[in-house]
């Protein structure tokens, strides 16, 4: 069977819309997520009565009725919610995209809303997830008594393997961060806006899981983003102008968990990833080569490597070298994360990564990479994921 | 610290404060309130002729309400004394917790109506500091005299005291975060309080897997039974926690990914050896450590076996 799908180049992303990204929204998710609807719209150009369908991730607290009716939508004919944390971000759109292509929905919105800093933080773990005897948290029976218990402990455990195996250190994790933060930098919505770092500064950061620095750990964040997924043809009435999906995918490997896949025979690698790009190049019927830019979800640095290779940007064990010698700040060969990414702009599960891709493709980006025709997006690692390939409507 | 041994006894022997004569003489109705409160209805304390019929003169005291005759009412007392001085002391040394531990007193003669006493207290004793259940501390005896308008003494009462540093209190450590136990994963829960290390095993194909399920990926058979690993083991990958801290853990935690020389991985701690000591391929066995009634647990420790 053929990886390639059918939904490639006949949706687009005609609006983008976010709040602010800060630390204590002072607000409700649900105000966020309408907040963020809404000025996705206005971006579109689109009232919220033509909207027939909303998707977003099982980890959202803001219902889809709850949304829709605060925005006085109309006839919701699709509705629908993606599992597994941060790995949801291109899925749903390949769920809009899917909708859209196959004429159920003229006009879906994907959106994620959460005060994941001044309320539940992600970075606490499941220390206290109740152990009702169900299978998802019975998941969780094999790890959490022994104290292993947040994202950034499941994640270092690959990362180790991941050094021992290919002779990455540390520093190789860092030049991500300072790549993130460089961009942050200059983005004025970024948490992080004028404020870089060294890769000094990295490597003195404290400990929060060794092989993790505090800088190699993305921030916790309150706000909310929201895109909106029409067809192509309506991307010549956008007032923006949109963003092509060349494609999109979702990938789930043999022998998946939910953070802690370590029970596979090699575990320097994520095989959901590359099974998220085998897709998506062939969908698109695109190679690493014809990427300009991309956004690669960065919720720990280590992953970034990982991604790079699976993705065939560089072979398996060089994305140490490729990061040195070719390039993932502005200039280099493939910038990454111009929105400074979520060490730098703001977690918003991903879904700011996919609204970056936007930019870079409508060339409205605060760090714009010259000549952009393709982007790609990936989505949350170690977990079920998904990933995009956004492009120029020519 | 002897310093302040030399300075607690030289209150021994101190009179607190001037002699006091009681408000009221001995009288019948406080006699007869204190009976009804307390439920004594001996007939000596309540009625004349009964008193006589046992050699009394009349009606007498119960020889108990010693102490109530010299109480001094609410906000009665006024002044500094010396005990004042000392408990100031012995709070000041850390030891400001008090409780009363007893009370022994001697009776001379019954009291009557009419007799009116006066109390004198005096510091009698203050112990060497003492280990006791509550906390270290130091007894305080004090002597109180109490004597008739004669000048004899009707009865004595010693009352002592501990004042101790309070212990802080030691919270019981909380628990490692609990498993959800299904129909799934029971077993190897169970077998790991009678310290065994089970591998789940397809009854059909005779893979082995872990974390268990109830289908043999393999051969899709429901069946299946165990083996007993033998708990050696390498470590495959491993970690080291600082952030955040779960009380019931020590830090920094060493978290692995063990493989068994079974074949199969498994999650668990390495202990008895320094975090930045462990190493990708160290050999490691297993041991049991029951952390609480409901939880025991292997943990790895580097070695042969
Ligand atoms: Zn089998």
């Amino acid at each position: 069977m053929s990886d390639a799908s059918d939904i490639g180049g006949r949706t687009a992303i005609v609006g983008i819309g976010a709040t602010e990204f800060s630390k204590d929204s002072g607000r409700s998710e649900l105000r966020l997520a309408v907040e963020a609807t809404k000025a996705a719209l206005d971006d579109a150009g689109i009232a919220p009565s033509e909207v027939d369908g909303m998707v977003t991730f099982t980890m959202d607290n803001n219902p889809e009725i709850e949304v829709a009716r605060n925005l006085g939508m109309n006839d919701l004919k699709l509705f629908s919610r993606v599992h597994y944390g941060g790995g949801a971000g291109g899925g749903t759109i390949l769920q809009a995209a899917m909708a859209v292509a196959s004429g159920v929905c003229d006009v879906v919105v994907c959106y994620r809303a959460f005060n994941e800093r001044s309320g539940h933080r992600f970075g606490i773990g499941v220390q206290d997830r109740p152990p009702a005897p169900n299978t998802e948290n019975a998941h969780y029976a094999w790890y959490s008594p022994y104290g292993l218990v947040t994202p950034a402990q499941w994640v270092a455990m690959f990362a180790r393997r991941y050094m021992h195996t290919y002779g990455a250190t540390s520093e190789d994790f860092g030049r991500v961060a300072v790549a993130d933060r460089f961009h942050a930098s200059t983005n004025p919505a970024a948490w992080f806006f004028q404020q870089p770092i060294t890769l000094e500064e990295h490597q003195a950061s404290r400990w929060i899981v060794e092989p993790l620095h505090l800088l190699d750990c993305c921030q916790e964040s309150d706000g909310a983003q929201a895109l909106i997924i029409t067809s192509r043809d309506r991307v010549k009435d956008s007032p923006n102008g949109g963003a092509i999906i060349e494609a999109a995918a979702q990938g789930a490997s043999k022998g998946q968990e939910m953070m802690t896949s370590y029970y596979r025979d090699d575990m320097a690698g994520l095989p959901e990833m590359g099974l998220v790009a085998r897709q998506l190049w062939a969908t698109s019927s695109l190679t690493p080569a014809d990427i300009q830019t991309a956004v690669i979800y960065d919720h720990f640095t280590p992953f970034v490597l990982c991604q790079l290779e699976e993705f065939g940007f560089c072979g398996r064990g060089e994305a140490k070298d490729f990061i040195k010698d070719e390039g993932i700040e502005l200039g280099g060969r493939l910038p990454i994360n111009t929105n400074g990414g979520q060490l730098g702009e703001a977690y918003i599960h991903g879904m700011n990564g996919i609204a970056e891709g936007v930019r870079q493709v409508r060339g409205n980006s605060v760090n714009q990479v010259p000549n952009v025709q393709y982007v790609l997006v990936t989505a949350g690692t170690g977990v079920p994921t998904s990933g995009l390939i956004l492009g120029r409507d020519n | 610290m002897s310093e302040l041994i030399d300075a607690l006894r030289a209150f021994e022997g101190r009179v607190i404060g001037p002699p006091t004569r009681a408000l009221d003489a001995v009288n019948e109705p406080m006699i007869r309130h204190w009976c009804d409160a307390i439920d004594d209805r001996n007939p000596i304390y309540l009625d004349n002729d009964a008193a006589k019929a046992n050699g009394h003169r009349g009606i007498v005291a119960p020889p108990t309400m010693l102490q109530a005759w010299s109480m001094r009412g609410l906000g009665g007392r006024t002044g500094a004394t010396a005990q004042d001085d000392l408990l100031r002391l012995l709070d000041s040394h850390g030891f400001t917790s008090v409780v009363a531990t007893n009370c022994d007193q001697e009776y001379m003669r019954y009291l009557e109506p009419g007799d009116r006493v006066t109390t004198t207290v005096t510091i009698e004793a203050v112990s060497d500091e003492k280990k006791t259940g509550l906390g270290v501390g130091h007894f305080v005896t004090t002597l109180q005299e109490y004597r008739d308008d004669a000048g004899e003494v009707v009865g004595t009462m010693r009352f002592r005291i501990l004042k101790f540093a309070p212990q802080p209190k030691v919270e019981p450590r909380p628990q490692r975060p609990r498993p959800s136990i299904t129909r799934d994963n029971a077993f190897w829960f169970e077998a790991a309080k009678q310290h065994q290390l089970l591998i789940q095993r397809c009854a059909r194909c005779r893979q082995l897997r872990h974390p268990p399920g109830p289908m043999c990926p393999h051969c899709h058979s429901l069946e299946w039974d165990t083996v007993d690993a033998s708990g050696r083991g390498a470590i495959y990958s491993f970690v080291v926690n600082h952030h955040p801290q779960v009380p019931a853990f020590d830090y920094p935690l060493v978290v692995a990914v063990i493989e068994l020389e079974e074949g199969t991985r498994l999650v668990s701690n390495v202990i008895g050896i320094e975090a930045h000591d462990v190493e990708i391929g160290m050999p490691v066995v297993a041991e049991f450590v029951a952390f609480d009634d409901e939880l025991t647990l292997p943990q790895f420790r580097p070695g042969l076996n």
